[in-house]
């Protein structure tokens, strides 16, 4: 039942209407609307039950272990939520004058600096709202660099096939050419291939660190170093960073310039697709074209530093400072951690999926890089169930559904064939893991004896496997009320 | 240790498993030369600790009296809104790839998709942009790839548009070939020049930014603007405020055959201003202009027993497919802001937006009658306005903003930066959230400072 099946003329939530007062007179009449929107007439109790019952279609970290490879859905501290709603920080206008700002200001500023020693980089912005546009901004500033410098070749950058879709869809939108690296049989970046490509045209190359395959990238300082000595700059994709967190830094691998995804690492909601964070942080070439505004310390308290400060700034990726209530969650949980928390991340991240990992493989499943430590995810490959029992990674991932679990990322990174990607995060207990194995292991049992049933599969969600091909060709975007 | 479950005993188990005495070997894949240990962080704090420290800083910034506006507006939001909104299940769910697990999330965006197109009159609306001023980019970057008639890629954008969505804009597509054409504004009325816009009766333009209300508060004649546009072999992109649209005619009709594309800020329904964010950018079109849409969009379709449902639709478009030739890199959105105001609509429905478009109307009307009553206070712009207004006064402006943040009174945003031809001049916004009271005292404050 859609909200306005439910609506009846003239119905209406009372209390949330301030008093009827006459129309404007003062408006031009040729300005004004004639038709009437389609919102819904409904009770206050109506909106409320017809939400909550919608929220519980849903599965959330709260409701279910969530293992989405490259996605980090670690628990999401309530206590953030909470200190980060107080009324001070919600009725807080973005232009508010800045003696009366002095207690946002302050997270904001602590958080620039405690990312700066996490990240081993100079300088950091939380402009950007997401990491699709901290990628963004990074490449801006790779841009900005080299075009300061006069230095007009560079029209590539490099990015390996095993990245992010937003990598190659944000050097584009930064005017760039794409050029794709492969994957060496290790999972590491293939080291002469990229050597043969890495020229005078090369502006940068994206890399993620440990990579969405789940490994850690051995011989970065070299790739490092051969990207420098070309003339081209590094870009760090921060996907991945939950899994170094206190153990090793981008800034000391020898990247020029990083974004973060507050919204994984620093276990802000996901919110049901956003809003993220994408902070930037760079190194000292790239410092002035950091993206605006940022917060500075003065000896007279703090201060926002704008464009009219740093003249260079690649400019404003939003109206004004970006997700500034999901900058003050990571702050929260930043805190919470404190100097030994924020390593103890890493490590249990890591603990839990090579845990998994090697369970897995027990259980019978093929890994894509199976000598290769997982870094906090590894990836499974349903290559030869997909052949032997026409059980795909598709249907695997609907019948964990039934299970109870929400599906591992499917059919990404795109160079695996029938992969799930697995990332279980530091913060779920090893009976939740060990719960996850049966039933991979169950669905494995069912592939073989009864494939059909696995093929159907999920049957206990609120709404059996969907026709994607019938939702793209018929499209329906919006209801509209039958007329008879 | 904070938010990790692990016992002694299950490290232990764990270990044996993998086959390693510590956790550390687990990371004996990073070069020795590489590892770090933490030195310059802050020891960690309990919640209770940390609560007391954000209590401290939030007090530090409330009990304001806002009447700045300039993008985003306070406005009442119904307890409900964020009471539903911040279930775990909304909340802690992430982008719906997994359309059986996520139909809660799902439909509430098909309804908000019909809720926003409905508003501004189109056919179809996307899942969300981040917010309005990068929603405006991304509109840009779609009328030229859309507008396929048109070879050059010259969109002209009036200064009358938000001047930190200029901003943004220049920031977001200013790699890709775009020519961005100012539009000065006509002095008296506030609003864009329409003839400064006759030297470019000769031009190919592949869109007009229109914006209303505007920057400054004022009404733009958009039926012209928007003829004007498809006169010229122009895109009409629409900047709108949402919840003006309860009372201002939707894009849809505008002018002669409506604008193509709307987009802007969603913050006025039912998110608070929060420090700017986050908020979510709202983007709707005509349906012939649908596969060039960026970001997620929402289908209805049915499951194998023919039972209704939905899914992420048109995926085609999108970076995780298409990759470098993607419509766009937004990948991650403001889903739980488009939470909290598809729930805000429902509740306000049409009446209330109405009368919360009514309210600040009125209530603004009589700040500007008050205000012109004031010696040293002088209108700039003649015309009418919908819920802000421009006015020059005789003392510095940076100095009367400061008297009145003494007096917990956020009195407007200047235009002294970006405006410096306006001389001490700001924007002053009220919304139906001021009582009379409240308006008195802004009055009475305001003629203190400036005697």
């Amino acid at each position: 039942m859609l909200i306005f099946e439910l609506s009846r003329k003239g119905r209406c939530a009372h209390a949330q209407t301030p008093k009827r007062i006459e129309d404007p007179v003062d408006l031009p009449k040729h300005l004004l609307r004639k038709t009437r929107p389609t919102l819904p007439e409904v009770s206050e109790l109506q909106v409320v039950r017809h939400y909550t019952n919608l929220s519980q279609k849903n599965y959330s970290i709260d409701t279910h272990f969530y293992p989405l490879g490259s996605c980090t859905m670690k628990y999401n501290p309530r206590g953030a939520h909470a200190l980060a709603s107080f009324p001070g920080f919600l009725d807080r206008h973005p232009y508010q004058h800045i003696k009366n700002s002095q207690g946002y200001l302050a997270c904001v500023y602590e958080l620039q600096e405690m990312l700066k020693e996490i990240t081993g980089m100079q300088e950091v912005s939380l402009a950007p709202m997401a990491g699709a546009q901290g990628e963004f901004a990074g490449v801006a500033m790779i841009r900005a660099y080299h075009e300061a410098r006069d230095d007009k070749g560079r029209t590539e950058i490099l990015v390996p096939d095993a990245a992010h879709g937003t990598n190659p869809a944000s050097a584009v939108m930064c005017g760039y050419k794409v050029r794709e690296i492969p994957t060496g049989p290790d999972g590491d970046i293939d080291f002469d291939a990229l050597e043969a490509v890495v020229g005078p045209q090369t502006a940068g190359i994206m890399l993620t660190n440990p990579s969405t395959l789940g490994v850690f990238d051995r011989r970065i300082k070299e790739i490092a170093d051969m990207i420098h000595k070309a003339g081209g700059l590094l870009y760090y994709d921060g996907a991945n960073l939950n899994a170094i967190l206190g153990k090793t830094r981008p800034g000391d691998m020898g990247f020029d310039v990083i974004h973060m995804n507050l919204h994984k690492t620093f276990a802000t909601p996901h919110g049901g697709g956003g809003p993220g964070c994408g902070p930037v942080g760079v190194g000292e070439r790239l410092k002035p074209y950091l993206p605006m505004p940022m917060v500075a310390l003065r000896t007279d308290g703090y201060k926002w530093e704008t464009e009219f400060h740093h003249p260079e700034t690649i400019g404003r990726m939003s109206a004004f400072m970006g997700n500034a209530g999901i900058i003050l969650r990571a702050y929260i949980y930043a805190r919470l951690l404190g100097k030994e928390g924020v390593p103890r991340v890493a490590e249990y991240a890591t603990l839990n999926a090579n845990y998994l990992m090697h369970r897995l493989q027990k259980a019978g499943f093929t890994l894509a890089f199976p000598k290769r430590r997982a870094s906090h995810e590894f990836i499974v490959t349903l290559k030869r169930e997909a052949k032997e029992y026409g059980v795909t990674a598709k249907d695997f991932a609907k019948r964990l559904l039934d299970y109870g679990f929400h599906a591992p990322t499917t059919y990404f990174p795109l160079l695996v064939p029938e992969c799930l990607l697995i990332e279980p995060t530091e913060t779920e207990s090893k009976e939740e893991i060990d719960n996850f194995v049966d039933a991979m292991t169950k669905i494995l049992q069912e592939a073989m004896d009864d494939p059909e049933k696995v093929l159907n599969a999920p049957y206990t969600t609120h709404v059996r496997r969907l026709d994607d091909v019938k939702c793209a060709r018929e499209l329906n975007l919006i209801w509209k009320e039958e007329t008879e | 240790m904070p938010f990790i479950p692990h016992t002694p005993d299950d490290v232990q188990e764990m270990l044996a498993e993998i086959g390693e005495e510590n956790i550390e070997k687990l990371f004996d894949e990073i070069p020795q030369n590489l590892r770090y240990e933490m030195k310059n962080y802050p020891d960690g704090l309990c919640e209770m600790e940390m609560a007391r420290v954000m209590k401290r800083r939030a007090r530090k910034d409330s009990g304001q009296s806002c009447f700045i506006g300039a993008g985003a507006y306070e406005h009442h939001i119904p307890a409900a809104v964020w009471d539903i909104a911040a279930r775990g299940e909304f909340m802690t769910a992430y982008t719906p790839y997994q359309a059986e697990a996520s139909q809660g999330t799902l439909q509430l965006i098909y309804e908000f998709q019909t809720m926003m197109a409905s508003l501004t009159g189109m056919d179809v609306s996307n899942a969300s942009m981040y917010e309005g001023a990068s929603a405006l980019a991304e509109a840009i970057l779609m009328a030229v790839r859309a507008n396929r008639k048109c070879k050059n890629k010259k969109v002209i954008m009036p200064e009358t548009v938000h001047p930190s969505y200029r901003r943004a804009v220049d920031t977001i597509i200013g790699n890709q070939g775009i020519e961005i054409i100012s539009l000065p504004y006509d002095r008296t009325t506030g609003c864009a020049d329409h003839d400064a816009l006759k030297q470019y009766d000769a031009f190919e333009i592949a869109a007009l930014v229109i914006p209303q209300p505007n920057f400054f508060g004022m009404l733009e004649d958009v039926d012209a603007l928007s003829d004007w546009a498809h006169k010229h072999g122009a895109m009409a992109i629409a900047v709108v405020n949402p919840m003006t649209l309860a009372l201002l005619k939707e894009p849809s009709q505008w002018g002669e055959t409506g604008a193509d594309i709307v987009c802007g800020e969603g913050q006025p329904l039912g998110v608070p201003l929060a420090s700017g964010g986050p908020y979510f950018g709202f983007l709707t079109c005509k349906q012939e202009f649908v596969r060039q849409m960026p970001g997620r969009i929402v289908g209805m379709t049915e499951d194998l027993d023919g039972k209704p449902g939905f899914g992420l639709t048109l995926q085609a478009r999108e970076q995780h497919i298409r990759r470098s030739k993607a419509t766009s890199n937004i990948c991650t959105n403001q889903g739980l802001a488009v939470t909290a105001s598809t729930i805000f609509m429902s509740l306000v429905g049409v009446e209330g937006l109405r009368n919360v478009a009514r309210q600040s109307h009125a209530n603004t009307l009589l700040l500007k009658q008050e205000m012109e009553k004031v010696s040293g206070v002088e209108m700039v712009f003649q015309g009418p306005c919908f819920h802000e207004f421009v006015m020059r006064l005789n003392k510095p402006i940076k100095q009367v903003l400061s008297s009145l943040a003494d007096r917990d009174i956020q009195g407007g945003y200047t235009l002294t930066r970006r405006y410096p031809e306006l001389g001490e001049a700001m924007l002053v916004c009220v919304t139906e959230t001021k009582t009379e009271n409240d308006i008195d005292a802004y009055v009475l404050a305001l003629k203190e400072i400036l005697e």
